[in-house]
């Protein structure tokens, strides 16, 4: 094999074009065969079996939906805005599956041109790329909603862009403390961090998981938080005047969104490709691809090789996988919230904890280092006791009833002032 | 009688806990989706056990050599409801009497199955069989013939002594 060196030159542009048609090709296959597994495991959640006719377990069905999709009728209102109409599915779709392009998918591979990194671009801004391409989707949305010119898709988009705009500041506020421990924005180096630490930053930021979990559900539009669709409120939301194959340039949009929060989820807080070990750690670090650092602070070179490519790359699938199972099994348990609902989550609560726990990593951080703690098991520790107290503060708060009351507590408490007692009275039997 | 409202008792919403019943329901979901006792019916190849009363489309019943049971004696289309029924009646040279027309409506009928309690030679039965797709409507008006070749099982008809087909 010789040195190791980061492949170039043509070769390097071969292997960027196989990367980013193979990396595009299995991000719209997962897409497809989530649509299969959403309505797969929503039939199991319900004692069904689900879609099974087409092909061996249902498996051709997404190709089936595809062609279904394709050959039906486009319709177009006749009061629509032509052009916006057009151009909001489009809008959608193209940040959907382009955010993808950022993140590490397997550990990098080694071959007789040179190491191939399993990343088609590792952009500097990073994660900064994916929340800003991520959210313009909404653009979408909300133009899709207005230029129906239907009431219903109108107040969908409105949704969305009310509910991507508030949670767009708790997703920001969560990913705070991963960049804090990480020290950059690129992905990869935030593998090689966790990769550092012996542990995914889920531990020592627990809270900041829950809240990226809960904002990236609100960010994809999916339940307990789809409001902008809401089928029992607003027929289907923004798209209901969209059909064929405009609508399913949404849906993949939505799958896309939600493969790449999941791959996010697993990047930031689950090591990524990381696997337990350091047999597969692997960082380009001044020129070298280093494992890690030796007491004496000199490198250790990394020894790439494709099998650990393909281990790595299973485990990140598995991780992405498992979030993806997640939000459908979230999707066919929870209840939808209201819209009042929905914003004092977001305003009321996540954002004040979210900014109270910046504070508490940060100043913990601060201490860590000012006493020279070296990065890595026991600083790990260190912060995962003081996140594990927040998030127990925090799920305890939540706990006690509070922070979401049904219209029935308000209810009672009312009663409770005017007649100095707890319980609604109970009304008196009619009659016989 | 007087109306009675069944009372739920339910917890006190300050007691309750938001973060509780979700993932208690979370728990709930889990435990079905990886039970392997569905519901569905997988239908062409696991087919509905009929009831022996079930009341479907007819069928002639046939003698041994091919001739319609039915003696037109016009009772079916005189008790049918519907009015489904068409018969016209003949008689051949030894002054037996068979059906010449004999056509159900199957769009019309309502399937009480009367044609076949009030028909003195068991000829006209309705059958325990429900695949009845067409492609055209003209499609559902049964003629003599093809009541003969329906080959479905009939209908059990009811027996007051024994109420519940037991």
């Amino acid at each position: 094999m010789g040195t190791l060196h980061p492949i170039s030159g043509i070769a390097g542009l071969i292997a960027m074009s196989l990367k980013t048609t193979a990396i595009f090709t299995v991000v719209m296959l997962v897409v497809a065969y989530t649509t299969l597994a959403e309505r797969r495991v929503s039939a199991w959640i319900q004692d069904r079996s689900g879609p099974n006719r087409v092909g061996p377990f249902g498996l051709l069905q997404p190709i089936a939906d595809g062609i279904k999709n394709f050959l039906k009728e486009e319709t177009l209102p006749a009061t629509a805005n032509r052009v916006f109409f057009v151009l909001a599915p489009i809008i959608t779709i193209a940040p959907a599956l382009v955010t993808f392009a950022v993140i590490p998918v397997a550990a990098p591979l080694p071959t007789p041109w040179g190491v191939v990194d399993m990343v088609i671009a590792d952009v500097p801004i990073g994660i900064l790329y994916v929340l800003a391409v991520s959210s313009l989707g909404v653009y979408g949305l909300v133009l899709g909603g207005w230029s129906s010119n239907n009431k219903y898709a109108f107040l969908g988009g409105l949704r969305a862009s009310a509910q991507m705009v508030s949670y767009e500041v708790a997703l920001g506020l969560s990913i705070v403390g991963v960049l804090m421990l990480a020290g950059n924005v690129t992905l990869t180096e935030m593998v090689w961090r966790q990769q550092q630490l012996d542990m995914w930053f889920a531990l020592p930021l627990s809270l900041a998981f829950i809240f990226f979990l809960v904002s990236a559900f609100a960010e994809t539009n999916r339940l307990p938080f789809d409001m902008p669709e809401s089928e029992s409120e607003l027929v289907t939301g923004y798209h209901t005047e969209y059909s064929a194959m405009k609508f399913s340039m949404y849906m993949i949009a939505e799958f896309g969104h939600m493969v790449t929060a999941s791959a996010l989820m697993a990047t930031l807080f689950f090591g990524g490709w990381d696997l337990p070990g350091s047999w597969d750690d692997a960082f380009w670090y001044g020129g070298q691809l280093i494992s890690g650092f030796a007491a004496d602070g000199s490198v250790i070179l990394a020894t790439p090789a494709w099998w650990k490519t393909l281990l790595t790359f299973a485990g990140f699938g598995l991780k992405t996988g498992f979030f993806l199972l997640v939000y459908i099994w979230v999707r066919w348990t929870l209840p939808r919230f209201r819209y009042d609902q929905v914003m004092a989550l977001g305003w009321k609560v996540m954002l004040p904890t979210a900014l109270a726990y910046v504070m508490l990593v940060a100043a913990t951080i601060l201490v860590l280092d000012e006493i020279g703690m070296p990065w890595g098991f026991g600083y790990g520790l260190a912060l995962t006791g003081v996140s594990t107290l927040a998030t127990a503060g925090f799920l305890l708060f939540l706990d006690r009833g509070h922070t979401i009351v049904g219209a029935a507590a308000l209810d009672r408490q009312r009663t409770a002032a005017q007649h100095g007692h707890t319980r609604r009275p109970v009304a008196a039997p009619a009659a016989d | 009688m007087a109306i009675t409202v069944k009372r739920m008792e339910r917890p006190e919403p300050e007691r309750t806990s938001y973060l509780r019943a979700a993932l208690s329901g979370m728990a709930l979901t889990f435990k079905h989706m990886v039970n392997p006792v569905k519901v569905t019916q997988q239908y062409p190849e696991e087919q509905t056990d009929l009831h022996p009363r079930w009341r479907g489309t007819h069928r002639m019943e046939v003698h041994a050599d091919g001739r319609p049971k039915c003696v037109a004696c016009g009772l079916c289309p005189t008790v049918c409801p519907a009015n489904c029924i068409r018969l016209v009646g003949g008689e051949d040279d030894q002054g037996n009497r068979y059906p010449i027309v004999y056509e159900i409506d199957e769009f019309r009928c309502i399937f009480c199955g009367m044609c076949q309690e009030v028909c003195p030679v068991e000829a006209i039965h309705v059958g325990r069989h429900f695949e009845n797709a067409e492609y055209t409507r003209d499609r559902f008006v049964y003629d003599l013939e093809r009541l003969m070749e329906q080959d479905h099982p009939t209908a059990l008809l009811w027996d007051p002594s024994d109420p519940r087909s037991e």
